[in-house]
């Protein structure tokens, strides 16, 4: 980058408070929302009870117990046990540790990798465009289900990083293509015209002016992939790839323990809550970053500023 | 209180002692908690016009809308509308339907959503005659064809056919015009008719209200924001503030001897087309929102004049005669007569250091011949080119360091797209481009992009060129950090910059929807002025503003140019603005620089007759001065920029090519005029076959 430091005449009188910047703006009104520190301390505990859990109790999630089978929770098996005799209490914190990091790193991998795409398609335009809406296209038209179940026998012994990745790679093109349509407007908007006169360089663009602007449509479409990723696994892992046995997540608990909800509700309900708890925390955070992020939002202003938006010539 | 001594207004204008046709008494309308008019008196009378004028907010549009109960469900309207002693307010909707367009009939501001897209402009006029009138098709039909002729549409057999996409803004503007006079109305409501519109349209269609007028006899109530169409039209003017008439009077007392110090402030905040008036004379403030503001006058936060007795009651409209104020000092102003300067604080702008010749001075930008054409296409899968628009052709543009240059145009002149070619740093399609000396057309990318931080510029919308979603600070530094000015130092200049503009250093960590129009247009000048350029380019600055707020930018553009030595290229379309900042003007007519020259030259001793018509287009808010001007019409609108004409552009409107005979007009045909000096050594050129003078 060319260095020319322009020289400065300008008087600055000392004391002055520098300005903040966005990113401790938004800080302050994230912390401000209550609910973003409900939803992270929730999140907080499950990750606690994930990898904590395994110590608390004296089963192990794979072992059976063939003296209780399809126990219900006792002081003994705090979640009960299944028809194997396995302690579901073990079993669900182990299943968590998985589904805790698949559902999280999913969304954030689908959601990074749908927004610069997106974004890139739609502000640059041209060749680049038709380029990636073909790749996107591509992707949308591939059954997603097949190639990872030709892929994922290859990836074994990688772990559930690649799983992961695989799962995130399925599942970003239509949100690419709505951030893409949402750029096109954007682009249009004098600010960022602006920006580029400027001479702001196109990704800084990208990343300070049109993906902040977007942002209300990624938070809400990644807290819906966090949920989305966690069942496509259980999926996955009913026909044998991703998680296998003995190895569970809260998926494949799920999947197992559907059937036997009425009879035997422990199987089931104690993984469903698990998940729903989850789910639901990850969208207080999510709410509770979209109003941090939206200045005009009510909640999560710090103090209302007397200052009102002015009615334009109508 | 004693009665003021009243100097007695022209007989002419006094309103006759009848029964008023339209009396409004106490009119509220509320939205939800806030009121938007809170008891407005009004008094209409046969034939006379009416200027309703205000800022936005001021409640203007709404009494307008309340008149003809055109409100939507949710507005609570209280008081009474009386048409010819007959309530308005409360009626059922059926009978106001047979009221509208019969008594009462408006004229929208917006001609292209007033009308019906689907529907051709003959049939939506033949439908409205057929619902008043016991017409069959065809003889609705031969009437739409004459209103369409009285307002001045061509071919009006042909135009009664059209969509009202296939018209332009002022033929719109004109059909709706016909359609509001179909029935012969007793009233005729403008809101804003012309505001949408460029000068020479907006002069035509204020004719066409005219000849309406005297056609049907009906009274006319003029909404406007626009001091100088205002002054053009009315007989008598109401000004209202924060919902209420504060001040009415026949049209010259009002402007002669204004009684409210809020008129005598918006008459002292516009600039002037003739160059008299004065420095601008900007109102402190904000008008109130809905709902704000304590239980005093509603203008005593931005009163100069306010006393103690302002901030408790809030006083009655009153006085003698047809002059009406609502100020507890009206007689004294009424006594004294001040100048807007010698009530408001005139902001002390520095003067300007001497540049010296002009000649001598480095020249900021220079442009040549600039071409810029779009390829028209069709089809959808295979785009083939079926023409061009000549967007620009034939560009000159010269801006010396610290002047100012005014780019006047009306819309589809070119303007917009002459800028972005600018902006673009890069090889325009023909023509040559030189930017602080060095050629567009040669420039790498390392070069361009230093370029760019000597090169700002300020968008018109104010709220459109602001990220809303970033904080005002990081927005004013993000060209520091373009030009890779290091963080820190960024941070501690937006402070300084900030309070450069007028506002205070604590409003950085604030987000642009917490700021009102003007200050967002600050907050747009702070972040061109934060890589301290030598050239700002300020497309529009003011257009999206109130008078009152634009006095206050435009002052603190002429202070920031005598402080910092800027050089502007100022593009507007309003020429009184350009005549107050500008050094130097420059002309377009169909992408094309037709006149160019100093300002005093151009606006004085305008050569080029279309710079004739715009100037006479322009309304001065001036009664007297209005009245004794002679004004050049155009016809019709600037022609298709699809078409690349032989010889002179503007023959088509050309009102010295109609009077030229056979002989002479060849030579505007068949040759394109080019540009030449008004005299040797004179810095005024025009490109015309036929100049005036000299």
């Amino acid at each position: 980058m060319t260095t020319t430091v322009l020289t400065d005449t300008v008087p600055v009188p000392a004391g002055d408070p520098a300005p903040s910047g966005r990113l401790r703006l938004v800080l302050a009104r994230l912390t401000a929302a209550r609910g973003v520190l409900v939803g992270a301390a929730i999140v907080l505990l499950l990750f606690l009870l994930a990898f904590l859990g395994p110590y608390l109790t004296p089963w192990d999630y794979a072992t059976p117990n063939y003296t209780a089978i399809r126990q219900p929770p006792s002081a003994e098996h705090w979640f009960g046990t299944n028809g194997i005799g396995q302690d579901v209490f073990a079993q669900t914190v182990r299943g968590l540790q998985k589904s805790l990091v698949i559902g999280l790193l999913v969304a954030l991998f689908s959601t990074v990798l749908a927004s610069l795409v997106g974004a890139c398609a739609g502000y640059f335009g041209g060749w680049t465009d038709r380029a990636l809406m073909f790749l996107v296209d591509l992707m949308l038209i591939f059954p997603s289900f097949l190639i990872i179940a030709i892929v994922s026998p290859k990836l074994r012994g990688t772990g559930w990083l690649a799983f992961v990745l695989l799962l995130g790679l399925f599942n970003w093109m239509i949100t690419a293509r709505v951030v893409r349509s949402m750029t096109l407007s954007l682009k249009e908007r004098e600010f960022v015209r602006a920006a580029s006169f400027m001479g702001v360089r196109p990704f800084r663009i990208i990343l300070r002016h049109i993906l902040p602007n977007v942002s209300s449509f990624l938070i809400i479409d990644a807290t819906i992939t966090v949920g989305g990723a966690v069942m496509s696994e259980a999926a996955l892992s009913y026909f044998g790839f991703g998680v296998r046995a003995p190895d569970v997540s809260l998926g494949t608990l799920l999947a197992a323990g559907t059937g036997d909800a009425p009879v035997f509700p422990w199987l089931f309900y104690f993984a469903a809550a698990l998940l729903v708890l989850f789910v639901l925390a990850v969208n207080l955070i999510g709410d509770g970053l979209r109003d941090a992020l939206d200045p005009t939002a009510d909640a999560g202003r710090p103090a209302r500023t007397a200052r009102r938006p002015r009615r334009r010539n109508p | 209180m004693t009665p003021a001594p009243v100097t007695p207004a022209p007989p002419l204008t006094e309103p006759p002692f009848t029964e008023p046709l339209l009396a409004v008494r106490d009119l509220r309308v509320d939205f939800g908690p806030a009121p938007a008019v809170r008891g407005v008196d009004l008094e209409l009378h046969r034939g006379e016009t009416l200027g309703i004028v205000g800022e936005s907010g001021s409640g203007k549009s709404v009494t307008a809308l309340a008149v003809l109960g055109l409100l939507p469900g949710t507005a609570r309207i209280g008081g009474s509308v009386r048409l010819e002693g007959r309530e308005l307010v409360g009626l059922p909707g059926r009978e106001l339907a047979r009221i509208h367009g019969r008594k009462v009939a408006m004229v929208f501001q917006d001609p292209l959503s007033a009308f019906t897209p689907v529907y051709r402009i003959g049939d939506q006029i033949a439908e409205a005659l057929r619902i008043h009138q016991p017409l069959d098709r065809a003889a609705a039909r031969g009437r739409a064809a004459e209103l369409l002729d009285l307002v001045g549409i061509p071919a009006p057999g042909r135009a009664l056919d059209s969509f009202p996409h296939e018209f332009s803004g002022g033929m719109r503007q004109r059909a709706m015009i016909a359609m509001a006079i179909a029935n012969d109305p007793d009233i005729l409501l403008a809101d804003e008719p012309t505001t949408a519109l460029d000068v020479t349209i907006q002069a035509q269609v204020l004719e066409v209200l005219r000849t309406a007028q005297r056609e049907t006899g009906a009274a006319l109530v003029l909404v406007s924001h626009d001091l100088g169409v205002i002054a053009g039209m009315a007989d008598r003017v109401a000004v209202m503030y924060a919902g209420r008439v504060v001040e009415t009077a026949p049209v010259d007392d009002l402007f002669a001897r204004p009684r409210h110090p809020y008129t005598l402030g918006l008459i002292g905040a516009a600039p002037r087309l003739d160059g008299r008036g004065g420095p601008l004379v900007p109102i402190p403030g904000n008008p109130p929102a809905p709902g704000e503001g304590g239980p005093g006058c509603p203008f005593a936060p931005r009163c100069p004049l306010a006393e103690g007795r302002c901030r408790t009651a809030e006083p009655p409209l009153a006085g003698a005669g047809a002059h009406l104020a609502a100020c507890v000092r009206a007689d004294e102003l009424a006594e004294r007569g001040p100048a807007p300067s010698e009530v408001y604080p005139v902001p002390e702008l520095p003067a300007p250091a001497d540049p010296g010749p002009r000649e001598g001075r480095a020249q900021v930008l220079a442009v040549t011949g600039l071409t810029k054409t779009f390829p028209q296409l069709k089809g959808a899968v295979f785009k083939r080119k079926v023409g061009e628009v000549y967007a620009v052709d034939g560009v000159d543009l010269d801006i010396r360091r610290g002047e100012t240059l005014g780019l006047v145009g009306e819309s589809g002149s070119g303007k917009s797209t002459t800028l972005y070619e600018l902006l673009r740093l890069a090889a325009p399609q023909a023509g040559r481009i030189e930017l602080l000396g060095q050629d567009t057309a040669r420039l790498d990318p390392a070069a361009a992009h230093r370029l760019r931080g000597r090169l700002q510029i300020v968008f018109q919308d104010p709220m459109a060129s602001l990220d809303p979603r970033m904080p005002v600070g990081d927005i004013v530094a993000e060209p520091l950090h373009a030009q890779a000015v290091p963080r820190e130092e960024a941070a501690r200049r937006v402070p300084a910059l900030l309070r450069q503009v007028g506002l205070e250093a604590a409003h950085a960590d604030r987000y642009p929807h917490q700021f009102s129009g003007g200050q967002r247009q600050r907050i747009s000048i702070a972040r061109a002025l934060a890589v301290r350029p030598d050239l700002l380019v300020l497309d529009e600055p003011v257009s999206a503003l109130d008078v009152s707020i634009q006095a206050g930018v435009l002052n603190l553009l002429q202070r920031l140019k005598a402080e910092l030595g800027l050089a502007y290229l100022f593009v507007s379309h309003d020429l009184s603005v350009i005549r107050h900042l500008a050094d130097r003007v420059s002309v377009m007519y169909l992408g094309r620089t037709v006149e160019t020259g100093a300002v005093a030259e151009v606006f004085e001793r305008p050569r080029h007759p279309y710079t004739r018509a715009l100037l006479s287009a322009v309304p001065l808010p001036d009664p007297a001065a209005e009245r004794a001007r002679t004004k050049v019409l155009l016809a019709g609108d600037p022609p298709s920029p699809t078409v690349r004409r032989q010889g002179c552009r503007f023959r088509a409107r050309c009102p010295v090519y109609a009077a030229l005979d056979a002989g002479r007009r060849t030579r505007c045909e068949q040759e394109e005029p080019q540009a030449a000096e008004a005299a040797p050594g004179v810095d005024h050129t025009a490109a015309c076959h036929h100049p005036e003078g000299r």
